[in-house]
């Protein structure tokens, strides 16, 4: 199978994390698009690693998934401490650092 | 010598220490305070007459001793000694300052009984004794510029020591100001004198720059400018022209504070100032010239401002201006007239002290009235004070052989010698001292004789003058004495005049351009003229209770001769006008340059706020576009480049 398909399919998934960063409200569903975004990333370093036959890419892989799980952890932790402070999970009602 | 010279420190110590516990003491010194201000003055007293029989007992060629106490400060080449310098001149001083002093603190034991704040006027006035001592046995310029300073603080505390709880207070504490600032002006001319010693000769004693090589190192230009920056250092301290307007004023602080600072002591510290530089003045005749010059104008000043005054203190402030000016006038006279510019200080030190106590006894009975024309026919009522007044008045005539006799007559004969075969100054300044004689002798008996003559009494509601209590009067007999006597006992046969040699130097003896009997006959005449004038004038003829318009002399010499007016046109208006448009131009441009950096930065930050939203969206938003802008930066500078 061709490896363009791989790529397109990361960024096609990786642009889908990043608009719902960008666009949506709720916290949660943003912290799904950051997850969305590094499995795109994944998916990109694993392919490449494929195309050029080396195991570097995966090792990195790795390294994301480690990262992306003690986030998910402390991001989650945050976002249910907001929640129970201010009874919502909207992430433009935590604006404090406007200047 | 040597085995008394250790005492030497405690005629500044004794009073010194009395200051320090009467200030820091407080309350707790309240009871017995002034009593501890007489003892410190009278200590000093007894240490300055046992320094002085030993000074006597010894050859006139070794009287002159410094006394080295220890180093100042030392930086590099520059040592600064502190020492004690003990000749004639400076233990006539310590003499006048402490038997003169005590005498007052014993007065103002009596005149401030009822004070509650009488403790801390003791204080001052020991702190002042302690100030003037210094100033007078300091053995170089460094340490009498701290003892001057001294006294004007002691002067300035003590004219506004009336400056709470009184309807005057207000006008007290700006007279005391008054005095402090146009003392700095003549303080900045000791100061710059100072300085051009120190780059000329390199020291500041007296042992060094008096000398003959001290002086021969100054030129004939930089002796002069010595000369008059200390000369305006004298005229601010001794209340001569120009700087003579603060005294008038300076009467606002209690009598006995006015007859110790204001007339016997502190006030002549620039006559002394005066005689003592009179190495450096003698290099420098222009400067000499005008000391006689400030000397002449003061006196006629003083003496026409004195027949106009109706404050008993106001008319005898007036009297002193004028008597400092016969100082000074002597004081640039060279060696002829040292002697006897300070031998009229001294005199005058007793006379007047006298004539201010003696005022201050008149106020005493009079219920602090100072108006002359609420007095009159008071000899019945205060026969003590009408006696040693009397004497005092005399004296101030020069009446023989009462003390002023001696003195002035010797200033005005001195007055005659013609200077560098210049006669014309001569008889100029001779006739300005007999001229002011003249008038001195009409404001005198103008003053003695609206006090105690007169067959009625102008006082209006039910007074009963009396005399205060025996520590009021027995100061006036000491001081009616030695006006009477002094003069006399030290002036025959030049005793005061050889006693003062070792430094002053030896007077030549010339000629003056008339003979001494005829210069002597007219001053007597003229003095006795002057004073039928005022006796017609103010004994025989009844004194209006209101002050006549008068002419426009008497109008003028009311006010000072202007001499108010004149400063603030002159030099306050101006002075004035400078600093508001200095303070304008700093706050125009200086502070808005400034301010306007602050602002630029401030409209930078409200600019770049806006960027924080407080969205972490927004935030994100930035981040993709900006990792986009680099994407195509990047792709674009990689395909022009040609990588691929």
């Amino acid at each position: 199978m061709d490896i363009t398909n791989y790529v397109v399919l990361a960024a096609a998934l990786f642009a889908i994390g990043a608009t719902t960063v960008l666009l949506r409200r709720n916290a949660i569903v943003v912290f799904m698009g950051v997850e969305l975004m590094l499995n795109a990333t994944n998916l990109a370093f694993v392919t490449f690693a494929r195309m050029h036959g080396d195991v570097t890419g995966q090792v990195l892989a790795f390294f994301v998934m480690v990262v992306a799980a003690a986030e998910v952890v402390v991001g989650l932790a945050i976002i249910v401490t907001i929640f129970r402070t201010r009874r919502s999970a909207s992430v433009d009602d935590v604006n404090l650092l406007r200047g | 010598m040597n085995d008394v010279i250790g005492l030497a420190p405690w005629l500044v110590g004794f009073p010194l220490i009395g200051a320090a516990i009467l200030l820091l003491g407080g309350k707790a010194t309240d009871r017995w305070g002034h009593w501890l201000g007489v003892l410190a003055s009278a200590a000093s007293g007894v240490v300055g007459f046992i320094l002085m029989f030993r000074m006597i007992g010894m050859p006139a060629e070794e009287r002159s001793v410094d006394h080295h106490l220890w180093t100042w400060l030392s930086a590099g080449d520059l040592d600064v000694d502190l020492g004690i310098r003990l000749d004639p001149l400076s233990l006539t001083f310590v003499m006048l300052v402490t038997f003169v002093g005590t005498l007052i603190h014993v007065y103002s034991v009596a005149y401030m009984d009822h004070d509650p704040h009488r403790r801390r006027f003791f204080a001052y006035l020991n702190l002042f004794v302690a100030a003037m001592l210094t100033l007078v046995l300091a053995d170089s310029y460094l340490l009498l510029f701290v003892g001057w300073e001294g006294v004007g603080l002691a002067s300035y505390l003590l004219i506004g020591f009336w400056d709470t709880g009184r309807p005057a207070a207000r006008e007290n504490a700006v007279a005391a100001k008054k005095a402090f600032v146009m003392n700095r002006v003549g303080d900045m001319g000791l100061i710059a004198a100072m300085a051009l010693l120190f780059a000329n000769t390199g020291a500041l004693d007296f042992a060094t720059t008096l000398s003959d090589d001290g002086v021969g190192s100054l030129s004939q230009a930089t002796a002069t400018a010595v000369g008059l920056c200390l000369l305006l250092a004298a005229c601010g301290k001794s209340a001569q022209f120009p700087l003579q307007a603060w005294l008038g004023d300076a009467m606002a602080g209690p009598t006995p504070v006015s007859a110790l600072i204001h007339a016997a002591t502190m006030v002549t510290a620039g006559v002394y100032l005066m005689v003592r530089s009179g190495p450096i003045l003698e290099a420098a005749p222009t400067a000499q010239l005008v000391v006689v010059l400030v000397g002449a104008v003061t006196l006629l000043f003083g003496a026409v401002v004195g027949t106009a005054k109706d404050d008993i203190k106001k008319a005898l402030a007036a009297s002193t201006m004028s008597q400092i000016g016969y100082m000074m006038l002597a004081a640039g006279l060279g060696p002829a007239g040292y002697a006897f510019a300070i031998f009229h200080l001294l005199t005058h030190g007793f006379f007047k002290a006298g004539l201010f106590l003696g005022a201050g006894s008149v106020m005493h009975a009079m219920g602090d009235e100072t108006d002359m024309r609420r007095y009159g026919g008071l000899s019945r009522f205060l026969p003590i004070t009408w006696i040693t007044m009397g004497l005092g008045w005399l004296a101030i005539l020069g009446i023989p052989p009462f003390s002023g006799f001696w003195s002035k007559d010797g200033i005005i004969e001195a007055a005659f010698i013609p200077v560098d075969g210049q006669p014309w100054r001569a008889w100029v300044f001779g006739s300005v001292t007999v001229l002011g004689a003249a008038i001195t002798a009409f404001y005198m008996t103008r003053l003695f004789f609206m006090t105690f003559g007169g067959r009625r009494p102008r006082w209006k509601d039910n007074r009963h003058p009396h005399e205060g209590s025996p520590l009021m009067w027995w100061p006036l007999v000491f001081l009616g004495v030695g006006s009477a006597a002094l003069g006399a006992v030290l002036g025959i046969g030049g005793t005061f005049t050889t006693w003062l040699e070792p430094v002053v130097g030896h007077a030549e003896h010339h000629e003056p351009v008339l003979p001494v009997p005829v210069i002597m006959t007219v001053t007597i005449l003229v003095v006795v003229l002057g004073a039928l004038l005022a006796f017609r004038m103010y004994a025989v003829n009844v004194v209006p209770e209101e002050a006549p318009r008068g002419s426009v002399l008497t109008r003028a010499a009311r006010r000072d001769l202007y001499q108010d007016a004149a400063n603030e046109t002159l030099v306050m208006r101006p002075a004035l006008g400078l600093a508001r448009v200095v303070e304008a131009g700093d706050r125009e441009v200086v502070d808005r340059g400034w301010a306007a950096l602050p602002q630029t930065v401030s409209w930078f930050g409200s600019v770049f706020r806006r960027a924080q939203s407080g969205y972490v969206r927004s935030y994100a938003a930035g981040m993709a576009g900006g990792v986009l802008v680099i994407a195509v930066v990047a792709w674009l500078v990689g395909g022009l480049g040609g990588a691929q």
